[in-house]
């Protein structure tokens, strides 16, 4: 980029700014709802302030080089807090986008400029605008991949709930895919749990998991290895008849182990286990 | 045998299988696969697809829907370039582990579907081809 480009650029930043700031907020994409006007004109500024004085620099039209990495920091920030803050990939994109056609306007109404030259500047701003653009959809996806992570690892916090069914019986339902991580949080939660209720049962239901298969089963061994070495038993429950073929086809050796069909089956020996009888009363006025 | 559909997908991360037994979950419903032949398609299908991953690095699945003399069935492939298996027949043999595994994937696979054929070169990669029919047989 030529430098009189590059000047003529500064001493017309106001009425960039102006027309840029118009333009960003006359479109149909602008989300007033999650960024006051007042905020986005601040941001634009100082964006606006870096992009210039990057122009300025001796090799303009590499943004790799040293004098894009303020900008590139300021537009990093946007497009991050963009993502958490929900904006859509072509609002964020938006950004960049008005304020190209902006400074090709500008450049347009430079009379030290021929044609020649003209269309020669306009396309190499062309390239350092698709160049931030394409920077920006970057960080925009990476920023959503973290939301995403962070999701997925509240996921297999959230579902490992263990639950005190009865004085001295835990039960532990897992849903989802059992893999070594969530093993390792199931694990960890029961037997934390194991010492904290000095509960002697645990029953592990497993009807939520879609496929058992051979990672599976050994993570289910060796919960039910450590909740002995606690002293506790386990009763794995949810087996449903397809797993149940499934296991002895695949050759699993659970035979050490208790199972049942249905957490209702397992309660029911986890009270026998501990010599608890539920038997029906006679029938009390309750209250509902 | 006619191949009635393919399409491939590459396997890389652990997330990864759980897309791929979703998959496979719709071709078998699609042909109508009763439940309990779904199930050990799937749970062989998860053994190779991990063993692929943790032994092989990652590689490429194809997912097809063949069929043989009016029977539809549903084939997968699992390459991998890893490092290859040394002594097939020793793989094949229950309880041997070179993981700290229980050592049931490859056997274990085998007795669930109908078709089996394991090719590995070391130093090359492995690729096992599984098929199991609707009808189970």
């Amino acid at each position: 980029m030529n430098k009189d480009t590059a000047t003529y650029l500064k001493g017309k930043r106001k009425q960039i700014l102006e027309k840029w700031m118009d333009n960003q907020v006359k479109d149909a994409a602008l989300r007033d709802d999650l960024m006051s006007v007042a905020e986005l004109q601040q941001q634009s500024e100082e964006f606006l302030t870096a992009l210039l004085n990057a122009f300025g620099t001796p090799e303009a039209e590499n943004t790799d080089s040293a004098g894009y990495e303020t900008l590139i920091d300021i537009l990093n920030e946007i497009s991050i807090s963009r993502a958490r803050q929900g904006f859509s990939p072509r609002e964020t994109n938006m950004y960049i986008l008005s304020l190209k056609q902006v400074l090709g306007q500008q450049l347009e109404q430079n009379p030290a400029l021929d044609p020649s030259k003209l269309s020669r500047e306009i396309l190499s701003i062309n390239n350092i605008m698709d160049s931030l653009g394409m920077t920006t959809m970057e960080t925009y996806i990476k920023g959503r991949e973290e939301v995403i992570l962070r999701q997925s690892n509240e996921m297999s916090e959230i579902s490992t709930p263990v639950i005190r069914v009865w004085d001295g019986i835990l039960a532990l339902p897992i849903i989802g895919t059992l893999d070594s991580a969530r093993t390792q949080v199931v694990m960890e939660a029961l037997l934390e749990e194991i010492v904290a209720t000095s509960s002697r049962i645990a029953i592990l239901d497993i009807s939520g998991v879609p496929t058992v298969d051979s990672l599976v089963a050994q993570h289910l061994i060796k919960t039910v290895s450590a909740a002995r070495l606690m002293g506790a038993e386990c009763i794995i429950s949810g087996i449903r008849a397809e797993i149940a073929q499934t296991i002895v086809h695949l050759g699993i050796d659970l035979t050490n182990i208790y199972t049942k069909a249905s957490l209702a089956s397992a309660l029911k020996m986890a009270f026998s286990m501990l010599n608890i009888q539920v038997t029906r009363g006679a029938k009390q006025n309750l209250g509902f | 045998m006619i191949v009635l559909s393919k399409e491939k997908l590459p396997i890389q991360r652990e997330q990864d299988v759980v897309l791929f037994r979703n998959r496979i979950k719709e071709l078998a419903t699609k042909i109508g696969m009763s439940l309990v032949n779904q199930t050990k398609l799937i749970t062989a299908a998860s053994e190779l697809v991990r063993n692929m991953l943790r032994y092989g690095g990652g590689g490429i699945t194809y997912l097809e829907v063949v069929s043989k003399s009016s029977i539809p069935g549903v084939r997968l492939t699992f390459a991998d370039e890893g490092p290859g298996i040394a002594d097939v027949t020793l793989a094949m043999k229950d309880g041997y582990s070179t993981g700290k595994s229980l050592g049931l994937g490859l056997p274990g696979a085998k007795r669930l579907v109908n078709e089996f054929d394991i090719k590995s070169e070391p130093g090359k990669g492995t690729t096992v081809i599984i098929i199991r029919w609707k009808n189970g047989l």
